[in-house]
Parts: structure tokens; C-alpha cells; sequence
């Protein structure tokens, strides 16, 4: 087997024994998006508006609050030093590990936000548009979170300095993301929106693992 | 005997330190001299507009300080990305000296901005596309210090800030356009932002004075504040010793 897919696999298995660690982000994720119908008001008007914009936001913070383990618990045994030191490409090494997180991560979010698109009075249309947006977008945060957790490696607030590096860079990804919505909700097809995140989602998927390998690089 | 000074001649540390400390104190009087001409000239000879009446003065330090902004973020970047490439320590140093001024020059750039907002547009802040973009360079900006004050290996915090400005730096015109899409999109407030009315002479003059004030206080400031990294990077160095002994027999 492929050394990209071994990784992937063994990233997989070690979260699978520990499912609750898993399902931190899924939970914050549900427990952050219903604040806002509390703090906002019920009326279903205003749900409607807002839900795609508090979707897309609690998504982008669910996915940036594993992103402190990404790689520090391989940082901290020392096996990333071996997985460097191996000879296999390391841009592949940030590849298999962005997957991972989006697997144990995005891919959560995505099965969930219907359900949440539901709480908040959302169409079957926005409903979808919403996935296909969450679908095309949250890869991207998870590449670019696991370059901020690979540039902050074994600091003592690289936690919150993720957020504070990851979340600029994040904006366009909540634009298009949560604009891909409004734009349908509006009445206006989103499909421009749609191609826009896909073109960053290539973009990222070209530029991001080489800037994560060289990040792994300096900080290790 | 006397050879010509090379192309790299500045980018030992100890020649820097000497070059940037003879120039200090021109380029501080450059700066005064210039802004108070262009203050001069901005506010006393410069013609009231016709619609913003003498609100739209502080475009004189409006305006250069946004260039500012944006032109240190480049400058910061690319000496980085030479510090990375080249192994050049002089250029990291300048790097990390020039984000806090780039920094303030995106903060007065904001401030003024809302300062300039409130008696034209009637509100201190839009969700304009210019002015988001501005805030989230502010960001980029403090995020970058921030990461490098957290590690404390210079040469890792120096590599470390280097990849992150060069990531910023190519993600600057995508944030850009992303924010400028979504504004005409959501079209709020139909304020328009093309306020800069017809330009007459004085008011170029003034502007342009100020933006080479702007020029010279960035240039002292940041070789200030890298003669200090210098200083500290350098301290176990020869020459750094020698420029402090003789300090310290004058306070015997």
C-alpha cells in the first residue's frame, strides 16, 4: 500500500479508538449554531436570512479546534521526525494528514448541517446549496488549518495563534461559502459562487501542502 | 586598498548598524520638514471642497498612510522571503522591524478613515470592500507578530514568519476580490466610495509631500527599531561589546 494511504489509515485508526475526541467538533459545531436563535430572536424570518452565514462561521471554528492535535501528538512521540526522516515525500506526509482531518472533522459537519438547516426553517434547495458549499469548502479549512498547526508546532499558545493566523487567510472560503446560499436564497443562482470555491479549493490543493511541508520543515 | 563597496556590503549586520545610525538623523529631519510642508500646504493653502467642505482634509494622511499600509506588507514580505532564501540575517531583522510600523500604518489608516467616514458618509464604518480588506490586512499583520514574538528560536521565528507573510502576501488579492464580490452582492448602504473629488494642484502637492513623509518616517523608524534588533541578536559579537564598554567607563 501506498505510504499517503498507510498514513491515512493509521490517522483514521487512532481516532476511531478514541470517537469521542471525534465528536468534540460535531457537538460544538450543533451547540455553537443554536446560541443564535436564543440570542437572536425565533422569529423564522430572521433565522432563514441569517442560517447560512452562522453555518458557515460555526463550521470554520469547529475546524479549527482539533487542528492543535493535527500533528502535535507526532511532534510530541517523535514519530513526524521519522515520518520526515522516511524519504517519502513530505508534501504527500500534509496531504494525507489534511484529508484525515477533514474526514474526522469536515466530513461530520457536512452529514450534520442539514440538520441544522432544518432548526432554522431553511428550504430543501438552500439545504443543499448549503452542503454542496460545506462539501467544496471545509477541505480548504482543513488544508489551511493544518498549515497553521504546522507553523505553530510546539508553542505554548499555538492554539489560539492558529485561530489568529488561520482565520484571515479563511475569509474568502466564508464568503463564497455562505454568499453561495444567500445568492440562492435571493434568488440569484449560486453556481458562480460554486465555481469560485472549487477554483480555491484547487488552488489550495496545489499551493497549501508545499507551504505545510516547508512549514513541517522549519518547525521541526 | 580601498575596495569598492559590493552589492551585499550592508547586509553584514555591524556595516548595517553603522550605515543605518548616520542616516537616523536625516532622515527624521527629512521626515519633519516634509510633513510640516505638507501640512502646511494641506490645510492653509489647499482650497475648501465644495461638497465635504474642510472634512476631506485628512485625506493628506489618509491616503498616504493606506499606501503605507499595503506597500510595508509587500516590503515586509519580500525581505523575508530574501532572509529565507538567502540565509541573509540582515534582511529577517528587517522583516520583523518593519511589521510593527506596517502595522500602525494599517491601524492610523482605519482610524482616519473613520474619522473621515463619520462627517461624509454619516457613519464611522461600512462594510465597504476597501474597508474590510484594511482590517483583515491589520490581521495578517498582527498575526504575524504574534508568531514570531511566540518562538523563541530566532532562526525558526524568522523562517516561521517569513512563510506566513509569503502565504499572506499571495492570498492578499484573493481576500481582496472575495470582499469586493461579496460587498456588490450584498449592496447595503449605497454609499459611494469614489469620494475623492477632482484634484486641484495644491491638494496633489500636499498629498504627495505627505507621502514622502510617510516614506522617510518609515525608513527611520524601521532602521531605528532594526539597529536595536542588531543590537540584541548581536550582543555576544566583538564589535557589539566594543560599542559598550566605552559607555560603561564614562558612567564610572
Amino acid at each position: 500500500m501506498h505510504p499517503f494511504f498507510h498514513l491515512l489509515q493509521r490517522d483514521v485508526r487512532l481516532a476511531s479508538r478514541r470517537p469521542l475526541d471525534a465528536l468534540l467538533p460535531v457537538a460544538f459545531f450543533v451547540l455553537a449554531a443554536s446560541l443564535f436563535p436564543l440570542g437572536v430572536g425565533p422569529e423564522p424570518q430572521t433565522l432563514q436570512q441569517i442560517a447560512p452565514g452562522v453555518v458557515w462561521v460555526c463550521a470554520l471554528l469547529s475546524a479549527m479546534l482539533s487542528l492543535a492535535t493535527l500533528y502535535g501528538g507526532d511532534y510530541a512521540d517523535g514519530s513526524l521526525e521519522q515520518m520526515l526522516l522516511s524519504g517519502h515525500s513530505a508534501v504527500l506526509l500534509t496531504l494525507a494528514k489534511a484529508l484525515a482531518h477533514w474526514l474526522l472533522t469536515g466530513l461530520p459537519l457536512l452529514l450534520v448541517a442539514p440538520l441544522l438547516g432544518v432548526l432554522f426553517g431553511m428550504d430543501a434547495d438552500p439545504i443543499k446549496a448549503l452542503c454542496l458549499s460545506l462539501l467544496l469548502g471545509t477541505p480548504i479549512l482543513s488544508l489551511f488549518g493544518g498549515l497553521g498547526a504546522a507553523i505553530t508546532l510546539g508553542l505554548r499558545n499555538g492554539a489560539v495563534l492558529i485561530l489568529l493566523l488561520v482565520l484571515p487567510l479563511c475569509m474568502p472560503v466564508l464568503i463564497f461559502g455562505a454568499g453561495a446560499v444567500a445568492a440562492l436564497q435571493s434568488g440569484i443562482s449560486p453556481a458562480g459562487h460554486f465555481s469560485l470555491l472549487a477554483a480555491l479549493l484547487l488552488l489550495s490543493l496545489l499551493g497549501v501542502p508545499v507551504a505545510t511541508a516547508a512549514a513541517l520543515r522549519i518547525s521541526v | 586598498m580601498n575596495p569598492l563597496p559590493r552589492f551585499f556590503t550592508f547586509a553584514a549586520p555591524s556595516r548595517f548598524y553603522w550605515l543605518a545610525g548616520l542616516l537616523l538623523p536625516w532622515l527624521y529631519l527629512l521626515a519633519g520638514a516634509l510633513a510640516a510642508a505638507g501640512l502646511y500646504i494641506g490645510f492653509f493653502l489647499a482650497p475648501t471642497d465644495a461638497t465635504q467642505g474642510d472634512a476631506y482634509r485628512i485625506i493628506f494622511i489618509h491616503v498616504p498612510v493606506a499606501w503605507m499600509s499595503m506597500v510595508l506588507y509587500l516590503a515586509m514580505a519580500g525581505w523575508a522571503a530574501l532572509g529565507w532564501a538567502f540565509n541573509a540575517r540582515m534582511a529577517s531583522m528587517l522583516a520583523r522591524a518593519i511589521a510593527p510600523t506596517g502595522a500602525m500604518f494599517t491601524f492610523l489608516a482605519l482610524w482616519t478613515g473613520a474619522f473621515w467616514g463619520k462627517p461624509t458618509w454619516g457613519t464611522w464604518w461600512v462594510w465597504d470592500a476597501r474597508l474590510t480588506s484594511e482590517l483583515i490586512l491589520l490581521f495578517l499583520y498582527l498575526g504575524y507578530m504574534a508568531l514570531v514574538e511566540a518562538i523563541d528560536d530566532v532562526r525558526r521565528a524568522d523562517l516561521a514568519g517569513a512563510l506566513l507573510a509569503v502565504v499572506g502576501a499571495v492570498n492578499v488579492p484573493i481576500i481582496y476580490f472575495s470582499v469586493r464580490w461579496w460587498n456588490t452582492l450584498h449592496q447595503g448602504a449605497s454609499i459611494s466610495m469614489t469620494a475623492a473629488p477632482k484634484m486641484v494642484s495644491t491638494m496633489l502637492t500636499s498629498m504627495l509631500l505627505m507621502t514622502l513623509a510617510c516614506w522617510a518616517y518609515a525608513f527611520a523608524v524601521v532602521f531605528a527599531r532594526a539597529r536595536a534588533i542588531v543590537l540584541e541578536r548581536e550582543q555576544s559579537s566583538e564589535w557589539v561589546r566594543a560599542l559598550a564598554r566605552p559607555l560603561s567607563k564614562v558612567k564610572l
